[in-house]
């Protein structure tokens, strides 16, 4: 078994469909039906929403002192929106799991392999 | 069982080996007699089975490197089983045309390790330096390593999908044959890739209806072009030039795909070109049943190109008016072949001036320096 990170993508800037209460609340649905598929089929690792990018701290060493900046890391307009932890076989079967996620989640998903540790 | 499960974590590993010992012992015991330790041999078997199963299994990723040695190799080692092989090469070219890899990627690991070329014969046929070839085939390796891309044949489910994948790339690569005329002769590879093919599935009629296509296209090949390198237009072409051989064979499978009677859109396509095959002279195409067959691939691939084509074969049956009443709702601007088609209509109407607009547009977009001089000189009707 092998181990996917589901990355989902927001577009800072771009149009968000006009959504009713209802609307958003089936859309949560959906994430959730998913979700409990995938805890049945042993498939979810972890899984979690972030917020904003605006919201998000970076530290880092710079020249032997620590620096804290307020903001994203990526300059881009494109932002971790939130991401699934995902196991499984292969890629074939992790896309299985991708295409339901990006339908649900209405975001492109990147599906990345984590590094597998070496068998002791 | 439980001892074999908690050593290859995995239930289904255990459970087949299991099953598979118990089915050795039913064969030999009654042979060879009681063993000592019954269970222990059931253990030590099954245990051995689940070690071959996984070895084969990861040795499939393995393998990738292993047969790209192999087919540089002149045969120094033992050759393995053939039944081996198929079934190897069966789940390489699915590998091979995953769709999580580029189609770049699809089509230089096919010809590599399908096809048995060099890194250098593959760079070549693409008109690349080798080094970038060498580094697209390795990042593909990696990917199909780290991403852990299965080394399988997709299940029953998922195979329409992945079959039309690999016979895309087939296609592709014959087609950049026709193209260009580098060597090595990327359309004779395009043929014996999908003969590859057709031995490795011989129940599957696309398969098939691939292979007779690239038969009867290739047949044209000669005559497709003039000595400066312009276009021949079908229906100028020296037939006399068209290969017999090919074309018999293209035919044979077409015929037999009728009986098969599980049609779809390449055997459609190689039926049609076999109409114009049998016909010894363009005066005497069948276009009534090129209409025919149109028709029944524009219902299972209902596409603007599928359309566009089957516009023109209306026109040889109901006239040039109606093949442009039909062209002009089609949404191809950016498909050269639309506005030279839509240009040779306007010309057998007399609508010059439109025309000599349309061609123009076609010869913009045209991709190789032969149709563009074609098209510039109005197609067609310049010869």
């Amino acid at each position: 078994m092998a181990q996917y990170m589901f990355s989902a993508y927001s577009v800072e800037g771009a149009a968000h469909p006009e959504m009713t209460e209802e609307q958003m609340q089936q859309g949560w649905q959906k994430i959730l039906v998913l979700e409990e598929e995938m805890k049945s089929a042993g498939a979810l690792v972890f899984s979690g929403r972030l917020t904003e990018p605006d919201t998000a701290t970076v530290v880092r060493m710079a020249e032997g002192d620590l620096m804290t900046t307020d903001g994203p890391f990526a300059e881009s307009k494109e932002h971790l929106g939130g991401f699934y932890i995902i196991e499984a076989d292969d890629l074939d079967s992790a896309l299985v799991w991708a295409s339901k996620t990006t339908e649900a989640v209405g975001a492109p998903i990147e599906v990345r392999p984590f590094w597998e540790m070496p068998d002791a | 069982m439980a001892t074999l499960i908690l050593i290859f974590g995995d239930i289904d590993v255990a459970e087949d080996a299991v099953q598979e010992a118990f089915a050795v012992a039913v064969r030999k015991w009654p042979v060879d007699g009681l063993p000592p330790n019954p269970g222990g041999w059931i253990t030590t078997t099954a245990r051995n089975r689940a070690i071959d199963r996984l070895r084969r299994e990861s040795r499939g990723r393995d393998l990738l490197d292993e047969v790209a040695a192999l087919s540089s190799d002149d045969g120094a080692g033992t050759p393995p089983e053939v039944a081996n092989v198929q079934d190897d090469r069966l789940r390489l070219i699915f590998t091979c045309c995953n769709p999580a890899l580029s189609i770049e990627a699809q089509v230089a690991l096919t010809l590599r390790l399908l096809g048995g070329l060099s890194t250098e014969e593959v760079a070549r046929s693409f008109l690349v330096a080798e080094p970038t070839m060498a580094q697209r085939l390795a990042r593909a390796k990696r990917k199909i390593k780290a991403a852990r891309i299965p080394y399988r044949v997709p299940s029953d489910r998922e195979l329409p999908d992945r079959l039309r994948a690999v016979l895309a790339v087939v296609y592709l690569i014959f087609n950049a044959g026709l193209a260009s005329p580098a060597e090595p002769d990327l359309c004779m590879e395009g043929v014996r890739l999908a003969r590859i093919l057709a031995a490795l599935m011989p129940d599957e009629p696309e398969v098939f209806g691939l292979l007779a296509l690239l038969l009867l296209t290739g047949s044209r090949r000669s005559s497709r072009t003039r000595a400066d390198g312009s276009l021949v237009l079908l229906g100028e072409q020296d037939r006399t030039r068209w290969d017999r051989v090919m074309i018999e064979e293209g035919r044979a499978i077409v015929r037999a795909c009728l009986r098969w009677n599980r049609p779809g859109p390449y055997q459609l396509q190689a039926a049609i070109n076999a109409v114009h095959a049998d016909s010894p002279t363009v005066e005497e195409t069948d276009w009534s049943q090129i209409v025919a067959l149109y028709d029944r691939l524009f219902a299972i691939s209902p596409t603007p190109v599928v359309a566009l084509n089957r516009a023109v074969a209306i026109g040889e049956v109901h006239g040039p008016a109606t093949a442009l009443a039909l062209a002009d709702g089609l949404e191809l601007d950016t498909y050269y072949p639309f506005h030279a088609t839509r240009a040779d209509l306007l010309a057998r109407l007399g609508r010059d001036e439109e025309a000599a607009v349309a061609y123009e547009r076609a010869a913009a977009l045209a991709p190789t320096d032969a149709e563009r001089d074609f098209l510039r000189l109005g197609g067609r009707s310049s010869r």
